[in-house]
């Protein structure tokens, strides 16, 4: 449940941003490497946020897909349904993450003031 | 339709495209209308655990300045890294100055099982938080940190929460990670929570006394580990029979020296 956690590191950063003017949506970039449940994220959200200044508004998340490139081979392996971390090229383990770490808060969507 | 949705196509540029990311929302949702009303578009790119990365940074400047080496031990629930802490606490020789932040949701079991070896305790119940937490981060971390004192502490053990999912997000300042793996766990762990054995630099396989009585094919799980952390020391051990543990041991001392050298440089 780091979702919850997240969602209070997000209030913090929205309600500084916002300084007090309504907030519609959050944009949120995550790669899939965060192991972030996106139905638990808005669940925590809806949590974190009830009865708060933010109540009503909208976390949009950016999935980031897994993309590797491989040290022996060179060639960029982008993942699709597993999390392995492999070359497909050439089943090379010797790979660095290229995107799907991300967890940033791009931006904010804030009603007409 | 939920207050949620994702785009999928992954090409975070047209994301910073007000034009396009508005459309996008009216297509996938259909129930923005009350939104349209001309609203502003904030580039905000900040690091959602940005304020516990600082916080990280400063609890490592603190073990710096007192030469303290820290270690974040992390695993899923019942592996064995108190057990193994157990037999650590008995087993570093006294020139070794320990202290263990013991994370544990609600009860203060684990710190009594590790009480009587002359290391310093600090309990951190995260039960405090929303339900109780299932990892330590920085603000905790730091909230023990003046029950310690790293005046006298070569070595500071920090027990995570079992947990093989949220410890991995978050930096609690310590130098190094590692994790304890136990045969009893399944060969394929690597490969359904790659972000926790990706993040650390030391693997202790943990329970090896057991693997004549388990169907565990070692093998394919060192297999698996290298797979997604080719990097990671492995060192096969057994908290119960002590197997292993020496060059455990030997590991931790030469971290210590490694990192009061780096200290006596600054």
């Amino acid at each position: 449940m780091h979702e919850l956690s997240m969602c209070e590191s997000i209030f913090e950063i929205v309600d500084r941003t916002a300084a007090g003017r309504t907030v519609t949506a959050i944009h949120l970039q995550v790669g899939q490497l965060r192991q972030v449940v996106p139905d638990t994220l808005t669940y925590c959200w809806t949590v974190v946020s009830d009865q708060t200044t933010l109540a009503g508004s909208q976390l949009v998340v950016d999935t980031v897909p897994v993309t590797l490139r491989c040290r022996d081979c060179s060639s960029t392996t982008t993942l699709t349904d597993e999390l392995l971390l492999l070359c497909t090229q050439c089943d090379g383990a010797d790979v660095s993450v290229t995107t799907g770490e991300e967890l940033v808060l791009t931006s904010l969507e804030l009603a007409e003031a | 339709m939920g207050r949620f949705h994702r785009h999928q196509d992954g090409t975070d540029q047209d994301h910073h495209d007000d034009q396009h990311c508005d459309q996008g929302d009216q297509d996938d949702q259909g129930d923005m209308s009350g939104y349209q009303t001309g609203p502003e578009r904030v580039v905000v790119l900040e690091r959602i655990f940005g304020e516990n990365d600082r916080l990280a940074a400063a609890n490592r400047s603190t073990f710096d300045a007192a030469s303290v080496t820290a270690i974040n031990m992390m695993s899923s629930p019942g592996a064995g890294k108190t057990a193994i802490l157990r037999q650590t606490l008995a087993s570093l020789p006294d020139t070794t100055r320990v202290a263990v932040i013991e994370g544990d949701i609600e009860t203060s079991l684990d710190a009594e099982r590790l009480a009587g070896f002359g290391a310093q305790i600090a309990l951190l119940n995260t039960a405090s938080g929303f339900g109780g937490e299932c990892h330590l981060d920085a603000p905790m971390v730091a909230s023990a940190l003046p029950r310690l004192d790293l005046a006298t502490v070569d070595l500071l053990f920090i027990e995570n929460v079992g947990n093989l999912v949220c410890p991995a997000e978050f930096d609690v300042g310590a130098h190094h990670r590692v994790m304890v793996y136990s045969i009893t766990e399944g060969e394929e762990k690597p490969l359904k929570y790659p972000v926790m054995f990706r993040s650390v630099e030391l693997v202790l396989v943990n329970k090896l006394d057991l693997l004549p009585h388990l169907d565990f094919d070692l093998p394919l799980f060192l297999r698996n580990l290298a797979s997604v952390n080719p990097a990671a020391t492995v060192l096969q051990v057994s908290a119960r029979s002590t197997e292993g543990l020496d060059l455990w041991y030997e590991w931790l001392v030469e971290v210590g020296q490694r990192n009061g050298r780096a200290a006596m440089l600054r």
